[in-house]
């Protein structure tokens, strides 16, 4: 458990003798200790705006990190397994009455074959071609799902839950939602932190660096870019199961647009390729951004006194300051926020020696 | 006899739509050409530009306002140089994308502050009635629409093979190391770029606006122009408005045919489904060169 989900920890040495705690690991506690008391301690808004959806996405983000980050295999789809998921795991609980586990399961695994078969013409192609693939997959997996009976059909298909249990524990407050939420996201990052670290990840990114090379060496291209795409789908399934579970109490095509992929693959662009720590933050920096601005500006109108702007200018204003700080941000340090706190745990620590 | 003159119809209508797909993807291959970086505000470009056209017609009439407009874009390119590429120079290339996306970012915002948000009609003096070839009726405004796509494909490809600045931008495309070795400035020719994918949003804007009206989902039309880079081949001029001519006529005989017994929107993915068809079979596209890797 101490090595969690701090992905750059192992690298450095946690102890210079005595009992030298590193900040990675002091950060990563008192993460893990306030996550569990957040319900306590933060009103139902924190965590039904900020808190859960947070979580979800960066279960998302960190899928995608596995195909794009680790194996360097670009997807621009990663809504669309989320809409596959959410509707996989509500048709099974509600209609076949699954257990909600293994509905999230179920969601994950159709996600997870669908990834597999988005992924195969990732054996022969790169770059923008492989963009363009994925593009499409994300286009018709959101047209099918609008248009197989099945799910409801019509462009604004919804599917709602019935109420949510598992076993004899109702969740029916968001506080239980959000522990459920906690704890998927928190097995599901502890075994792919395992994943990335081991021989598979290592194979990834070898296949990221030079996949001719590493194919030449012995490692399998079809297996681990598969292996990729399927994690990347797996993830994203889990993440759309929890979303109808544990956020909207619903399963909506229009809620996984292309525009959310690109919000995602942002978060991990943003928040750094190619590690665990950098999906998450970059899903604190892509959600939780929109709405600080949206509350500065609304403070410096009011300070200003100018009543009279309207609520389309604000929203188009907060377009803009969005864009400046993703572009800041970018430019301060091309490799991701968790560039950023690394540099600074590392920093941190030889401070206090 | 009448389903041949039907299928006749959508055809043509089709290959027209697919030319100012053709003109649409260009503006992606002039920016991938100088920078290897799929520009995601492309879509925003062609928002702000149509925008920045219906805004000032009523002051300047549409010939000032396309100058005007002109003048605009260049702005922007210089700009988007300035605070994108410039300080992104030598970051990968999914880091210059999401740089792409925090620029749509900011021009949606400012394009939707400066000119609001409400959806523009932008009506282009053309007749509405139909043009007459025996039975076959052809949409003026189609003609027209494929006449200026036509008109600025031509002169693109002109422009790569014929001028200095077109064959700095190919050999920057080839390799920017030794492009800048012998002498090519490369921030003056991305400017370039970047003003000429201007240029192509604004004709896009403008004949897409007319058709469709000036709204937000014209961002969505650029990304349609991406399968037709993939059909027609990224670095083949000539592909690229052949798979927009392809493009179209699937998209049209798929709703006309296909779409009636499954409910329409065929033509929303009809496009994807060619692309990925030719991914999957003709990875390189209808005349692109298949290219080969050296370890």
């Amino acid at each position: 458990m101490a090595s969690g989900s701090a992905p750059e920890s192992l690298a450095q040495p946690a102890q210079r003798g005595g009992v030298f705690l590193s900040t990675n690991v002091i950060a990563l506690g008192a993460i893990l200790i306030l996550a569990a008391v957040a319900p306590a301690v933060l009103s139902e808004y924190w965590l039904k705006a900020i808190l859960i959806p947070t979580l979800i996405f960066g279960l998302a983000a960190f899928g995608l990190n596995m195909v794009t980050g680790y194996a360097g295999l670009i997807s621009m789809g990663q809504a669309a397994f989320m809409a596959v998921g959410a509707f996989a795991a509500v048709i099974a609980y509600g209609r076949f009455g699954v257990p909600i586990p293994l509905a999230l399961l179920c969601g994950g695994a159709l996600s997870a074959l669908i990834g597999v078969i988005v992924g195969t013409p990732s054996l022969r192609i790169k770059g923008l071609y492989l963009m363009v693939a994925t593009l499409a997959a994300q286009f018709i997996i959101i047209w099918i799902l609008q248009r197989v009976p099945w799910t409801g059909t019509g462009s604004f298909a919804t599917l709602n839950t019935p109420p949510v249990r598992i076993a004899s524990w109702n969740l029916d407050t968001t506080a239980d939602r959000y522990y459920l939420v906690f704890s998927v996201v928190l097995l599901l990052t502890l075994f792919g932190y395992n994943l990335v670290t081991s021989r598979i990840g290592r194979a990834w990114m070898a296949l990221r660096d030079h996949d001719i090379a590493a194919s030449v060496m012995g490692i399998s291209m079809l297996r681990y870019k598969l292996l990729a795409f399927l994690m990347a789908a797996f993830y994203a399934g889990v993440a759309g199961g929890l979303v109808v579970f544990c956020w909207t109490g619903a399963a909506s095509v229009q809620e996984y647009e292309l525009e959310i992929s690109i919000e995602i693959l942002g978060m991990i662009i943003i928040g750094g390729l190619g590690s665990v720590l950098g999906s998450y933050l970059g899903a604190v920096f892509i959600l939780l951004l929109p709405i600080l601005i949206s509350f500065a500006m609304q403070q410096l109108t009011t300070l200003i006194g100018h009543s009279n702007v309207s609520a389309a200018v604000l929203a188009n204003a907060e377009h803009i300051v969005f864009g400046v700080l993703v572009l800041y941000f970018l430019v301060k340090e091309p490799h991701g926020l968790a560039r950023l706190w690394k540099r600074f745990a590392s920093w941190l620590d030889a401070k206090r020696g | 006899m009448g389903d041949l003159i039907y299928a006749i119809e959508l055809l043509t209508t089709g290959v027209f739509t697919g030319l100012m797909y053709s003109m649409v993807a260009l503006g992606f291959v002039l920016i991938f050409k100088a920078s290897s970086v799929f520009n995601y505000a492309q879509g925003a470009m062609t928002l702000f530009a149509a925008l920045t056209v219906v805004g000032l017609m009523p002051h300047l009439g549409l010939a000032g306002s396309l100058l005007a407009t002109v003048a605009v874009m260049c702005v922007m390119a210089v700009v988007a140089e300035r605070i994108v590429f410039r300080p992104l120079m030598g970051a990968s290339q999914l880091t210059i994308f999401m740089g792409t996306v925090g620029f749509a970012s900011i021009l949606e915002g400012a394009a939707q502050i400066v000119w609001g948000t409400k959806p523009q009609g932008l009506k282009l003096d053309i007749p509405v009635e139909p043009l007459k070839f025996g039975e076959l009726l052809v949409s003026r405004q189609d003609l027209f629409a494929a006449a200026v796509a036509g008109v600025f494909v031509g002169a693109l490809v002109w422009f790569f093979r014929n001028t200095r600045t077109g064959l700095a931008l190919r050999a920057i495309a080839d390799d920017p190391a030794a492009a800048q070795v012998v002498g090519i400035k490369l921030r003056r020719v991305w400017a370039i770029a970047w003003a000429l994918a201007g240029a192509i949003a604004i004709a896009a804007g403008v004949l897409w606006g007319n058709r469709i009206g000036v709204h937000f989902a014209m961002s969505l039309i650029a990304l349609k122009a991406l399968p037709v880079l993939i059909i027609g081949g990224i670095d083949s001029v000539a592909g690229v408005i052949v798979a927009g001519m392809i493009v179209g006529a699937a998209e049209a005989l798929g709703e006309g045919f296909i779409g009636t017994y499954i409910g329409g929107g065929v033509q929303d993915v009809m496009a994807y489904i060619v692309a990925l068809l030719f991914l999957m079979f003709r990875p390189s596209g209808l005349f692109g060169q298949s290219t080969i890797l050296r370890v």
